[in-house]
């Protein structure tokens, strides 16, 4: 199973990252290997729809699991059918949300929002 | 053996900083003081110049941009589209093409790249608009559907009827693209201000806009009072020339709250109206 967290640098002991679209990166922990490795995120600088190309990078890595602070409903219309299941994330570290996972104890993500996408 | 040569009016555009400032108010009497004229309202997130003029319609149609639809028998999966599409307006999981409709900017492009030709185009509606009259004046609105994220297909449509008549063109609100693309037409630009700092502030940023376009402009001053006006000194500074002065009236702002235009209703409105219009028009043709 493909864990992925969007994280503001590429190392375990980053921060997660407030946005789930915008993330300098993503955080790909493998369950089975335990190995992580970190994917920059090319959807970073989209002018617009970025919750959706990271979706789509986190679809084409065939993650099964995304653990975020906050989700926007594009990004969720993709996630949801690609059967990728949100988190939401501790105010930790990668590494401490991956602990947590392991030890069942975040909780599902709730709530999308409706995005704050501005006007052209 | 006579040649006669139908001369094309001017077409003049209000805009300003920020909303409320006057756009309408004053858009629909220079419209209404003009012998005949065609109003064009582009603010299409909030139209309302139609609650002057009521006019009497005579043309209306929905305004439609393409949009892809998939053949899902068809695709392959093979992520061409989503890989081409430059806003993202594409996500594929597995064989099932998702299209996000609003994000789409109907290009084309997921068409044109598609070796499967799984992709075909379709209308989609994003608004309406709507033609109509009032006396002397042809009215030309449009409105956006809810959730759109850009009005500027139904800007470019209204801007498609206008005629060889003198035209007005209240433009929306700010200087985004949708003000950009309402003054395209534009021969001359008029800012209208009001007398704050922050009336001062959204002027700057409207001018910088014609400035960048190239466009000629001049400013009216809205709700003048005695006393400091920030925007006015904006306009000394600068040397920008000002053209008007609507002055702060009680009597002007009753007659505009309740959707009357204040130069069918009484003389010394229509004075005033009619003497910022020759003065643009002077500027439009020296």
């Amino acid at each position: 199973m493909i864990i992925a967290i969007p994280s503001d640098k590429d190392s375990l002991d980053s921060a997660v990252c407030v946005s789930f679209g915008r993330a300098p990166f993503y955080c790909l922990y493998n369950t089975e290997t335990e190995q992580s490795t970190f994917l920059a995120n090319s959807a970073a600088d989209s002018p617009g729809g970025a919750g959706i190309k990271a979706a789509q990078l986190l679809v084409d890595n065939k993650a099964n699991i995304v653990i975020t602070i906050r989700c926007g409903e594009n990004a969720a219309k993709v996630l949801e059918p690609a059967d990728i299941t949100l988190f939401k994330a501790l105010n930790l570290s990668v590494a401490d949300n991956i602990a947590a996972h392991k030890q069942d104890k975040l909780e599902p993500l709730k709530e999308v929002h409706a995005g704050y996408h501005n006007g052209h | 053996m006579q040649a006669t040569t139908m001369a094309i009016e001017p077409t003049l555009a209000i805009l300003s900083g920020k909303g409320g400032t006057g756009k309408t108010l004053l858009s629909v009497n220079l419209a209404s003081v003009a012998k005949e004229a065609t109003y064009i309202d582009c603010d299409v997130e909030e139209p309302n110049g139609n609650l002057f003029f009521n006019p009497t319609q005579e043309f209306g149609k929905l305004v439609t941009v393409k949009k892809p639809v998939v053949d899902e028998a068809l695709c392959d999966g093979c992520h061409k589209c989503v890989d081409f599409c430059a806003f993202n307006a594409l996500a594929l999981i597995g064989k099932r093409l998702m299209i996000f409709d609003e994000i789409c900017h109907s290009c084309g492009g997921c068409i044109h790249v598609c070796p499967q030709k799984a992709l075909s185009e379709q209308d989609r509606a994003v608004g309406e608009m709507s033609i109509g009259r009032s006396d002397s004046v042809r009215s030309i609105s449009g409105s956006m559907n809810i959730g759109e994220s850009s009005g500027v297909p139904i800007i470019e449509e209204l801007l498609k009827h206008k005629g060889e008549d003198l035209t007005i063109i209240d433009a929306p609100p700010g200087s985004s693209c949708l003000v950009t693309e309402s003054v395209r037409l534009a021969d001359f630009c008029i800012l209208i201000a009001e007398p704050t700092t922050f009336g001062a502030h959204n002027l700057a940023m409207v001018h910088e806009l014609v400035s960048l376009l190239g466009k000629p402009y001049a400013v009216v001053l809205n709700k003048v009072m005695e006393g400091k006006n920030p925007a006015e000194e904006f306009c000394i500074k600068n040397n920008i020339p000002i053209i008007g002065r609507i002055p702060f009236d009680k009597k002007l702002g009753s007659l505009n709250s309740v959707g009357k235009i204040a130069s069918r209703e009484e003389k010394h409105y229509r004075e005033l109206f009619a003497s910022i219009l020759s003065k643009a028009l002077a500027k439009v043709n020296p």
